[in-house]
């Protein structure tokens, strides 16, 4: 079944802070690798993920770095 | 797909300078999101506070007009005076609040101001270093408390949402967290019925937000929002402590 959503992180906003993570009921949030511009490693959204789109990660995320679309 | 969930208008889209994790940008947030529901962000007034969330101004998209220490109520109240139908909020932390701005915040409320205020309780003096706030819990280890918080030496935490709660003049107080995604939800309701009260001419309105403060407290993001529920919550109990709404409609609770 395809997801029902999906969200869009902006790696320059991102902070790590890794809340979003606690957030996700799916797992659908990893963290990162990567280091942006201001040398925080942005989390990543899993591939082949279960997003719901309940927007539960944006409603936690500090820095509005979520957006989160759904069907 | 559809987007269901991103940045309001009334948040610019500016990076902000709060340390990851903190608090103060979900409820920035939030507070933005309220005005964009109810269509105010031309008829909204901000007063920022000294300390982390000095630079309020450079992220929300209203006017903010910024208050010396504590003073924002004072300020607030000025602005409402003259603007009565502007929705007119400060925004403070605990030191700002509950120390140096103890005068004003009582006086508001005691006075019914028709303001909101924006408290947001982290326990400590974020934007200084961390040293120990009022509001600073027994035991807590501050840059100024080394050994934790003593009574013998530093007194007892202020309550400053029950000792405000007390006063004629207050409309809502609601004590609330940004921990979990229900607990943000929750806020946001609180700070939706304190802006409504407002602009019902009800009187004094606050939101006491028990918001995390990695950076200070010495731990991670996560383990800020757990020490909030283990520790913090336990000190200042959530809740509604007063809401002449549900008095006047005869069921006056506390959740
Ligand atoms: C009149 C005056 N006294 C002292 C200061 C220094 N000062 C700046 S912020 C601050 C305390 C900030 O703590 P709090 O209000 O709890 O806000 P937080 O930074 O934790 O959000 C102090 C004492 C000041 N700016 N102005
Ligand atoms: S929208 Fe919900 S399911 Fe999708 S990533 Fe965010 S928290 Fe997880
Ligand atoms: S909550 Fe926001 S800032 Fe924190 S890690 Fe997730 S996307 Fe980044
Ligand atoms: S010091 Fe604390 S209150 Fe200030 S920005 Fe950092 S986390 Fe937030």
């Amino acid at each position: 079944m395809a997801p029902k959503g999906m969200i869009v992180i902006d790696r320059n906003l991102c902070k790590e802070c890794h809340l979003c993570i606690q957030a996700c009921k799916q797992g659908n949030i990893r963290p990162g690798k990567e280091f942006n511009q201001k040398g925080y490693r942005p989390v990543e959204s899993a591939e082949g993920g279960k997003c719901t789109g309940c927007a539960l990660c944006g409603i936690m995320c500090p820095e509005v770095a979520i957006e989160v679309y759904r069907d | 797909m559809k987007k269901i969930f991103g940045r309001p208008r009334s948040l610019k889209p500016t990076p902000t300078h709060y340390c990851p994790g903190c608090g103060h940008s979900i409820v920035h947030r939030l507070v933005a999101e309220v005005i964009d529901e109810m269509d105010m962000r031309g008829t909204s007034i901000g007063v920022p506070p000294a300390g982390c969330a000095v630079l309020a101004y450079f992220y929300f998209d209203i006017d903010m007009i910024e208050a010396p220490h504590g003073r924002g109520p004072a300020l607030a109240t000025g602005v409402k005076r003259v603007l009565p139908n502007h929705l007119v909020f400060s925004y403070q932390g605990d030191g700002d609040l509950a120390a140096i701005g103890t005068a004003e915040s009582f006086h508001a409320a005691n006075r019914g101001e028709n303001i909101t205020i924006i408290f947001i309780n982290n326990a400590v003096y974020g934007m200084t270093g961390g040293q120990m706030a009022p509001t600073t819990i027994l035991g807590q280890k501050t840059t100024t408390s080394p050994p934790g918080r003593t009574p013998l030496l530093d007194g007892y935490p202020v309550q400053m949402s029950e000792i405000l709660a007390q006063l004629r003049g207050a409309a809502y107080i609601e004590r609330c967290t940004v921990n979990s995604p229900p607990a943000v939800m929750k806020t946001k309701r609180a700070i939706r019925k304190a802006f409504q009260y407002q602009m019902d001419k009800r009187g004094f309105s606050m939101v006491e937000v028990l918001s995390p403060c990695p950076t200070n407290w010495k731990m991670s993001a996560v383990d800020a929002c757990k020490w909030i529920d283990e520790v913090m919550t336990k000190e200042f109990p959530l809740g509604v402590l007063k809401d002449i709404g549900a008095k006047e409609a005869g069921k006056e609770k506390k959740s």
